[in-house]
């Protein structure tokens, strides 16, 4: 993992802190985190599917908003980002 | 009845036509469904699923009332997929002057058996959080429901399939009436008696009744569990839903049980395209994000159009033609048409199979409009 | 790039892909106002997407074209069009709220996706597109040592898997339905993947049957020359071929004949002043999209002249597109892949056999909310169409989801 440099970003995933190149989209942030991004209408774990916004199935909430697309979002840094809102 | 290959044949597959084959079918009737699409393709496949006590005028309370009524009972036999939530209504009072009316609706309901609430601002904010400060009360009708329409009229139409209805669909009617209806590829089925339960446009297929198409918008958000409980209209709703020539708009918003939120509602005539009217569609959002201004923030999904049936005196045709004594007319329901269709059914078989109805079918009769010009 | 809050252009593109870029580009040479929105956090589109800025094949092309974007042209980035106000009026939702975006001229350069088709386990996290993994690594994940399935038809497959291996991925199998005998070959770029490609096992008339695994994926079980195999990955990549995007154009009235939008000579649609370019003309690639970019640009400028000299090197894009379209044809065996409970639409969890139940794509939303959900239908829609032959219903707005305060 990449040292908190200049070219590193931290943000927060489900309450444990990430750290990421610059540059990094949220979904790859959630996927390092290990984590499925949402848990679907039926109850299964679901990740990034089409990558390009989409799918719609890499939703998270961020900094308190839900349904954001992660695979379109680029990590900031002290981000709060919750999957399975 | 006998020479007939049906003892009855309708016209239209949404929630009034299913409804009624249903009805028909546990009568031991022969029964045959056309519709030009597929079940609860029409209206049906627009409209909110409020199931609604309203009071406009006695009938309109005794019909929607029986009808709430008999969706209650139904509700063990309904699938999942039908939604059936009881999460009340929510009448929303702005100023004082609507309040009054919450005082006379309270008065009104009550008489008539119906749970009713009188709602003080705390109350408000208590139940609806989202609603916004400085709202003077509201009255709280415990027994609405909300439902999903398409998968109510499958469900009835289903269940009149497996008591022996036939239903056809795909197929168009252009001609209906004289024991007999006619498709468009000239095909000629003959019938007892012929029901027009072809909604907004059974005017088309009927001549000399006064049905028109009234246009209405909804917008359906991303799912938010638990932003709002109930089924939320303001009153001045009555006012938009009485104005007879003009486009109005009315906050008028809804729960689903998805965790959705459908907003509603705008009331046009002479609309006759699909397409969404940019106008009236903000005007729309405007007015039911001045009540729960938190609205704004919530992601839509869709927005879509559907007609409403809408007769001059706002209650819908049910019964015998005036002309053609085996035609008979359940349509014209506005926006009650979900809510009242097993009202309709049941009333209408109870007349031509000579049961005593529960409640009087006359201020629904077709012939009524003429009574009236003779009248006038 | 500036970004103010002016909104008036003599020709505005939307998409930021090759297609969007070159549009730009040659309209601003013109001297006339221009802007460009894409919803990405960057301009590139797919295959241009720089993410984190690792080099690729096409780098080279690609800064080329940037470069040209001069700083006059109005870029809107992570910017959705979700609506039309008004004639000449979209509206755009960002981050922090709505925009008007006015316009004498218009490009839509929408690209394309990917076509997903349900079989069991494609639910499973893990499970992506080709492209939306290759997106996915282009944007940080990390892929070193990662076993990874590619599977599926299209022209992505093999450029994603020359890509991944790149990246340090190990790359288990690419499966290929169609045989990549059939192959097109790209003419030059085909026999350069070939031999990039090199060492990783090819299997022909092969596809991926089942994808298992518990919380996320551990093992494909593939079907190749009709015998099952069960191979272990941390990845399975699997689109097949693409589909045009284009609501926005339907949403415009443009027409849309067979799926892909019609233009005249100048890729100008069926709606007057309204052009389009690139993969929602027919999925033809990064040439093609290219060519027809310039042509809309220079078009929409008002420059035919200048625009009809580059007719002759679109000419020569042409033929692979249409090749494209007819190596790519699924089979059908594909459309045996679903088993009863697998999920078809993912947005509202709608399994196979309630579809099979179905006579049509709006009953089928209806009575089972299948494309109900946020996609609308964008991925569920071209699957159904495969396995039902269903042809989704017109677009309504809002295009993209877009905030209720957007709308009203
Ligand atoms: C925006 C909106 C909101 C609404 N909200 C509510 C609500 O909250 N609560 C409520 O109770 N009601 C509501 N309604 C009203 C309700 O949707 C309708 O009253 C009800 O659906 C009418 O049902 P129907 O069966 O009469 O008509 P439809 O559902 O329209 O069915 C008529 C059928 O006839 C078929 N048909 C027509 N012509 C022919 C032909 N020539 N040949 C063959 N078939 C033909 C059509 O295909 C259609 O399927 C709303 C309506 C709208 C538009
Ligand atoms: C996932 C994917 C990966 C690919 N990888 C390769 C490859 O490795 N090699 C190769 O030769 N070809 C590849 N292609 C094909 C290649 O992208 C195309 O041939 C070429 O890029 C076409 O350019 P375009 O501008 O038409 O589309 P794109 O590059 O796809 O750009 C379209 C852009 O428009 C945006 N957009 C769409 N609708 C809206 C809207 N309503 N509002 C705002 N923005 C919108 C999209 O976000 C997208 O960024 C790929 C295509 C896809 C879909
Ligand atoms: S992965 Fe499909 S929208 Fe993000």
């Amino acid at each position: 993992m990449p040292d908190s440099n200049v070219n590193s970003v931290t943000l927060i995933v489900n309450g444990s802190p990430v750290n990421v190149l610059a540059g990094t989209t949220v979904a790859v942030a959630v996927a390092i985190a290990g984590r499925p991004c949402r848990t679907s209408v039926g109850g299964e774990p679901r990740g990034p599917l089409c990558g390009m916004g989409i799918c719609f199935e890499c939703r998270v909430s961020i900094n308190g908003r839900s349904h954001c697309r992660s695979c379109q979002i680029v990590c900031e840094p002290g981000m709060e980002v919750k999957t399975d809102e | 009845m006998s020479t007939a290959a049906y003892d009855v044949v309708i016209v239209g597959a949404g929630i009034v036509g299913a409804a009624c084959a249903d009805e028909f079918t546990r009568r031991g009737m022969r029964v045959l469904v056309l519709d030009r699409d597929f079940v609860g393709s029409g209206a049906t496949a627009a409209g909110m699923g409020h199931i609604v006590v309203m009071d406009d005028s006695e009938a309109q309370f005794a019909l929607t009332r029986y009808s709430q009524q008999l969706w209650k009972s139904l509700r063990p036999q309904l699938p999942d997929d039908c939604e059936y939530e009881q999460c009340g209504t929510i009448w929303v009072a702005a100023d004082e002057e609507e309040l009054e009316e919450v005082r006379r609706k309270h008065a009104y309901y009550s008489q008539r058996g119906v749970p009713v609430t009188v709602l003080d601002p705390q109350a408000l904010r208590q139940l609806e959080p989202n609603l916004r400060d400085g709202l003077s009360g509201g009255l709280l009708v415990e027994e609405d429901i909300v439902l999903y329409p398409p998968c109510a009229a499958r469900f009835l139409m289903e269940r009149a399939r497996k008591c022996g209805a036939q239903i056809r669909l795909g197929v168009t009617v252009t001609h209906l009436g004289q024991g007999f209806v006619r498709l468009s590829d000239g095909a000629e089925i003959t019938a007892g008696i012929v029901v027009n339960a072809a909604g907004a446009w059974a005017a088309e297929l009927t001549g000399g009744i006064e049905v028109k198409k009234r246009k209405g918008h909804l917008v359906i958000t991303d799912r938010y569990a638990g932003f709002l409980r109930h089924q939320l209209l303001e009153l001045g709703y009555l006012k938009s839903a009485h104005s007879v020539a003009s486009d109005s708009v009315a906050f008028n918003v809804q729960p689903r049980r998805t965790g959705q939120i459908l907003i509603g509602s705008s009331r046009q005539y002479g609309a006759e395209h699909r397409e969404v009217d940019q106008q009236i569609l903000r005007r729309m959002l405007r007015r039911a994000q001045e009540y729960v201004p938190g609205l704004g923030a919530l992601s839509a999904v869709r927005t879509w159009t559907g007609f409403r049936a809408t007769t001059p005196d706002k209650l819908p045709l049910i019964g015998p033609s005036t002309g053609d004594k085996s035609l008979f007319l359940a349509t014209g329901h506005e926006g009650l048409g979900i809510t009242t269709s097993l009202a309709t059914a049941r009333i209408l078989v109870d007349a031509i199979t000579g049961a005593k109805p529960e409640i009087l079918i006359e201020p629904y009769l077709p012939s009524r409009a003429a009574k009236e010009s003779v009248h006038a | 790039m500036s970004r103010d809050s002016e909104s008036r252009f003599d020709v505005l593109v939307i998409g930021g892909g090759p297609a969007g870029i070159a549009a730009a580009v040659r309209a601003a040479e013109c001297g006339v106002r221009v802007g460009i929105v894409d919803d990405n956090p960057a301009l590139g589109g797919q295959i241009w997407r720089t993410g984190l800025g690792n080099a690729h094949s096409d780098d080279a092309k690609r800064k080329m074209w940037s470069s040209r974007l001069p700083p006059e042209v109005m870029a809107f980035y992570g910017t959705r069009v979700f609506d039309q106000a008004a004639a000449g009026k979209l509206l755009a939702e960002d981050a922090d709220g709505v925009r008007e975006l006015c316009y004498a001229n218009l490009v839509l350069a929408t690209g394309a996706r990917e076509r997903f088709l349900p079989f069991p386990g494609w639910t499973l996290p893990n499970v992506m597109g080709a492209g939306g993994l290759q997106a996915m690594v282009k944007c940080g994940l990390p892929i070193r040592g990662k076993r990874v399935v590619i599977a599926g038809t299209g022209p992505l497959l093999l450029a994603v898997a020359a890509y991944l291996q790149k990246q340090g991925a190990e790359i288990a199998f690419i499966c290929e339905p169609a045989g990549l005998v059939r192959y097109p070959g790209k003419i030059s770029e085909g026999l350069r993947l070939k031999k990039a490609l090199a060492g990783i096992p090819l299997a022909t008339k092969c596809w991926p049957v089942a994808a298992h695994g518990a919380q996320a994926l551990e093992s494909v079980t593939i079907s190749r020359a009709g015998k099952k195999e069960n191979v272990s990955c941390d990845c399975l990549a699997c689109g097949f071929h693409l589909v045009p995007n284009t609501e926005l154009q339907a949403l415009l009235g443009c027409r849309i004949t067979g799926g892909y939008v019609q233009v005249d000579e100048f890729q100008q649609t069926s709606v007057s002043r309204i052009f389009c370019a690139g993969e929602p003309t027919g999925i033809g690639g990064v040439e093609s999209a290219l060519v027809e970019g310039e042509i809309a640009g220079l078009a929409a400028a008002g420059q035919a002249a200048r625009a009809r000299q580059l007719f002759g090197k679109r000419r020569k894009t042409r033929r692979f597109t249409t090749i494209l379209d007819q190596a790519f044809r699924l089979r059908p065996e594909l459309k045996h892949l679903p088993s009863a409970e697998t999920i078809v639409c993912r947005c509202e969890d709608v399994s196979y056999s309630r579809l099979q139940e179905q006579q049509s794509w709006r009953a089928a939303k209806l009575h089972t909310r299948c494309g109900m959900g946020l996609c609308q239908g964008r991925i569920c829609g071209p699957a159904t169409e495969f396995l039902f032959g269903w042809k989704q219903d017109s677009v309504r707005p809002p295009i993209f989801p877009a905030r209720v305060a957007s709308m009203g």
